[in-house]
This record gives structure tokens, sequence and C-alpha cells, in this order.
């Protein structure tokens, strides 16, 4: 009987979780004609697959998608470059310094961004960065930052300083020793933040909002909200499909930490 | 300082150079230094220029004469009933999705935490919302409750316009809240289960508790440190919750879901009221702080 009330639990759950992906799903399946009926119906009747290629002709989303993976892979890029000393140095030297970045990555989370976006939007004005993909760039980078500094030193703390010291006992410079002993140990975690700082900026919406005003310069995101227009049915069918496709590199990045947050967070779940 | 003094120096690591200390400090500023930069310009910078944005008349446009207002903004935000009303909305709306998102993960946590069947489906399912863009999700519900091709009208037979509907479009946008926060409550959670030793279900078990009285207590007061934490932080992320809303109602119908982030953006951004809406802003971290401060300060006292 428990065990019944269980399962019954988890299908409500699994419904609850899954039914506004599968709408997603048959409306991007769906032709023109089959969104206009009355009745709308789970299972499409003539599943097509053109609303996946008219969202390539719209020369609209295309060119949003562009921008977005122009600002995502300079901001991803950028973001590591930067935070890799940093992140070294945290982990590596203790001291007051460690304990304000870890402070700072608090306080960015309680402060609403509004705070920080109306000086931050009148400072890329005067530098005439305001409508800018480069302006987004490094607003992007400044609010990826904190959180990808805090994974990559867990990293580099997960390197045994016995191993750097043991190259320097070899002989080895600083530098050498960090680039033939540290630098493979960690290429794992720098991949991982590349794809968060990657992620971060691809689905990045209320700053991308307030920078980019000019619609010639919209990323993804926003060229995907001003799609639907007045709410017109026929458009529906390629905005689902659109939306699907904006997802993938989202899925690509969990699909591969799948695996760590099997092992890690959602570890031992497993018994029985 | 006086408690170094009187401990026993350290011995010195064998191979520390005399004057290591400084070039160690020097070597560490030169490693932060490319972070700390944008982080200065970008960041903290305006967040204290945005702070003093708020006792300012500053209006979002060029060539506008800046002067001090000193607390005038604070006293016409407190007499706006725009404001209040707005601020009703956010702290129904945060309070609502922080606590049904709490319960809907830990009962989900609870059941993926139980050797049952098809459980790894449901696994997967709880992180997809996590994996999706803001804006993919806000569209997505928009379908959901679209008025003529929306799947909810057609399962219940009604002809709703959710998201336009007065009393109706507030509850609508909770659900999508909660069902879009709660992957990383379940997952927090589900990882706070799995830390409890199983030694105390089984001197439970001996014991002769009913599994309710063990959920009641060990469960839940083993727990606890991970709640505070999780509900703190879905608490901040809710009331300065944005991207969603504006993708799903733009805060309509006739403010009906104007959080207060939104009423802040249209200040700022619309009307181009950079001190008062920056006035808002503050107004509205101090809130949450005092909040913040209130909850975890009862929670580490009940504890002691």
């Amino acid at each position: 009987m428990r065990r019944f009330s269980q399962y019954a639990a988890l299908a409500a759950y699994v419904v609850f979780l899954a039914f506004p992906l599968l709408w997603l799903l048959s409306t991007a399946l769906k032709t023109p004609q089959e969104m206009a009926l009355a009745d709308p119906t789970w299972i499409p009747r003539e599943p097509t697959l053109s609303n996946f290629t008219d969202a390539f002709g719209e020369q609209d989303l295309v060119g949003a998608a562009a921008r977005s993976l122009g600002v995502a892979l300079a901001a991803s890029l950028i973001t590591v470059l930067i935070s890799l000393p940093a992140a070294y140095a945290i982990a590596r030297y203790r001291g007051l310094v460690n304990k304000i970045a870890i402070g700072w990555v608090l306080v960015s989370q309680v402060f609403p961004f509004i705070l920080i976006i109306i000086p931050l939007f009148m400072i890329l004005r005067d530098l005439d960065l305001v409508n800018t993909l480069p302006g987004l760039v490094v607003v992007h980078v400044t609010f990826t930052l904190p959180f990808a500094l805090w994974m990559l030193q867990g990293y580099v703390r997960a390197v045994p300083r016995e191993l750097e010291e043991a190259a320097a006992v070899d002989g080895a410079s600083r530098l050498r020793s960090i680039a033939s002993v540290v630098a493979p140990l960690l290429a794992p975690g720098v991949v991982a933040t590349l794809l968060f700082a990657f992620i971060s900026s691809w689905n990045e919406f209320m700053f991308a909002l307030v920078i980019l005003q000019n619609p010639d310069v919209m990323t993804l995101p926003l060229t995907l909200v001003r799609f639907t227009g007045p709410e017109g049915v026929a458009r529906l069918g390629p905005l689902a499909a659109a939306s699907l496709m904006a997802t993938i590199p989202s899925l690509i990045f969990f699909s591969i930490i799948q695996r760590r947050l099997k092992s890690g967070l959602m570890a031992g779940a497993v018994k029985g | 300082m006086t408690a170094t003094a009187t401990r026993p120096a350290p011995p010195r690591r064998p191979h520390a150079r005399p004057r290591g200390i400084s070039r160690q400090t020097r070597e560490m500023w030169l490693l932060m230094l490319p972070a700390l930069v944008p982080v200065l310009l970008f960041s903290v910078g305006p967040l204290l220029y945005g702070i003093a944005l708020a006792f300012t008349d500053a209006r979002n446009t060029r060539n506008h004469e800046t002067s001090f207002v000193g607390l005038e903004n604070l006293t016409e935000l407190l007499t706006a009933e725009d404001f209040w009303s707005s601020f009703r909305i956010g702290a129904i709306w945060s309070v609502s999705v922080t606590v049904l998102q709490f319960l809907a993960a830990l009962g989900l946590a609870l059941l993926l935490n139980e050797n049952l069947r098809f459980r790894g489906v449901a696994r997967v399912l709880a992180v997809v919302p996590w994996a999706m863009p803001p804006v993919v999700i806000g569209l997505m519900w928009k379908l959901v409750y679209h008025p003529d091709a929306g799947i909810l009208n057609a399962l219940l037979g009604t002809h709703i316009n959710w998201l336009a509907d007065f009393s109706l479009a507030l509850p609508a946008i909770i659900v999508v809240g909660v069902w879009t926060g709660m992957p990383q409550t379940t997952v927090v959670l589900l990882a706070g289960l799995q830390g409890i030793p199983r030694e105390l279900y089984e001197a439970g078990e001996v014991d002769g508790a009913t599994r309710w009285r063990r959920f009641w207590n060990i469960t839940l007061p083993q727990l606890r440190p991970v709640i505070v934490a999780i509900t703190s932080l879905d608490f901040v992320w809710n009331i300065n919750q944005f991207g969603l809303v504006y993708v799903l109602t733009q805060g309509g119908p006739g403010g009906q879901t104007r959080l207060p982030m939104l009423f802040a953006y249209e200040e700022a951004f619309r009307y181009r009221f950079a001190g008062y809406a920056s006035m808002l802003g503050l107004a509205m971290a101090i809130v949450v702080l005092a909040v913040l401060g209130l909850y975890l300060w009862r929670q580490l006292r009940e504890t002691r």
C-alpha cells in the first residue's frame, strides 16, 4: 500500500515536470494549419519538421543565434583566462583576499540587479558600449566571474600542493611546474568552468535586455521573446522549434556534467 | 593580536625565504589583478554608484543636471501606491514560490531517496528545468497557458486567458516559478538526505519508531542546516526574479504580476527615473537583508 502511494506520487511529479516539455515538443511538430484548429491535441496529426527549417529561414533568429554564439564564446574565454590566475592565488595563498572574494560572491547574490544595472548602463553609455556586443561581453564576464572563480579555486585546491613542491625540488621553475604539473590536472575543471560560463552567457536575458535595445544587435533570448509578436498563432510552431534549439547548448553541458552530478551531488541514491 | 603574541612562534618552514611574505603578497596581487579590475570597474563600482544615485534626482538621460535630494526618493516611494502594490505582489510571489518549491522538492527528494523503480526517469526530469534557458521556460509556459492553442484550456475544456486574467495571472506565474526552481532545491535536499548517517535510522528502527516519527525526529533535524541554506537562497533568488516574469506577463495584466524588479526596471528604463529606481533597489536590498537576517538568526538560536 505504501509502495503504491509512493509510485502514485512519483508519477504525479513526472507528469508535472514533463507535461510543459511535451507540449513544447508537440507544438514544435505541428503544421500551421493544425495550430489554427480550435481543439489543440497532444499528438500532432501530421508531425512535421518544417517548423525547424522555417526557424532556420528566419534571418532574425539565425543572426541572433550567431551573435549569441560570439558573445558566449568571447565571454567564456575571457572569464576563464582572467579568473584562472586569481583562482590559483585564492587557492594557494590564504589570507584576507580569500575571505573578501568569497564575501563578494555572496553579496553579488543578495543585491538586486537593478542597483547595479542602472549605473552600469550609464557607465557603458559614456564608454559608447551600449547597443554593442563588446558591451554585453564585458557585463557577462563581470557577472560570471565570481562563480567561475569559485569553481576554479576548488579545482586548484584539489591538485595536491606536494606535486608542485616535488617539481620544484626537481629544479623546475615555478612557471614550469605550473605548466607541466598543475595545468594537465586542472584541464577538466577548466573545461567545466568554460562550459558553465558559456551557458550563463548564452542563456542570459536581463542584462541583454537593458544593454541591447537595437534589434540588429540583439542576442537569441531577446529575439525569441520578440518573435511571437502580437500573439499570432501561426508563428508559435517555429517559435517552439527555435526555443528547443536554443536549449541544445545547455543540454549538452548538462549531459557532460551529468556524471559528475550523479557521482557527486546525487551519489548514494543507488542504495538499496 | 594579543592572543597571537602570547603563543610561541610557529617553527619556520625550512625552505621559507626571509622576505617571503612580502614577495608572496606581491605575487598574489599580481595574479588577482586581471580579475580584480573588471569586478571593481563593472560590479563593485556600479554598486556603490547605484547606492549613491538613490539619494539623487538622477535621470537616465544625457544632459541632465543631477543634484542631491537626500531622502526625497524614499518618501516618494513610501507614499506611492504603485510601490506598495508591487511590494505586496513581490511578497506573495517570493514567499509562496519559496515555500511551495521547498515542499514539492522535499517530497520529490524523499521519493528519489527511496529504492523505487523508474526513479531514473524522475531524476533526469528533475534536472531538466535547470538546464533550460529561463527565456525558453517562459515561452514554453506561455504555450501551455495560451488561450487558443494552449494545452491547459484543452484539458480543462475552458477558454481562459490565464496570463491576462486579473485574479489568475499571479497564481499562474507562481506555478511556473515552482516548476523552474524545484530542480536545484531537490538536488540540494537529496544531497542532504544522503548525508544523514544510516545508523541513526537503524537505531530508530530498533527503538520501534514509526516511519513518521523517524522522519520528524531524525530526517528533519538532520536536514535542518541544508533546509535553512537552500530556502534562504531560494527566497533571495525569487524576490530578485525578473526575466521569467518579464517573458510571461511583462508585469501585466494591470500590474497584477509586477514584481518589484519589474517595477524598478520600468521606472529606470521606460520613465528614466534613475535615482528613484535606485532607491527602490536599495530599499529592496535592505528588506531582503532584514528578512534573511531575522530568519537566519531565529534558526541559529533554535539550533543552539
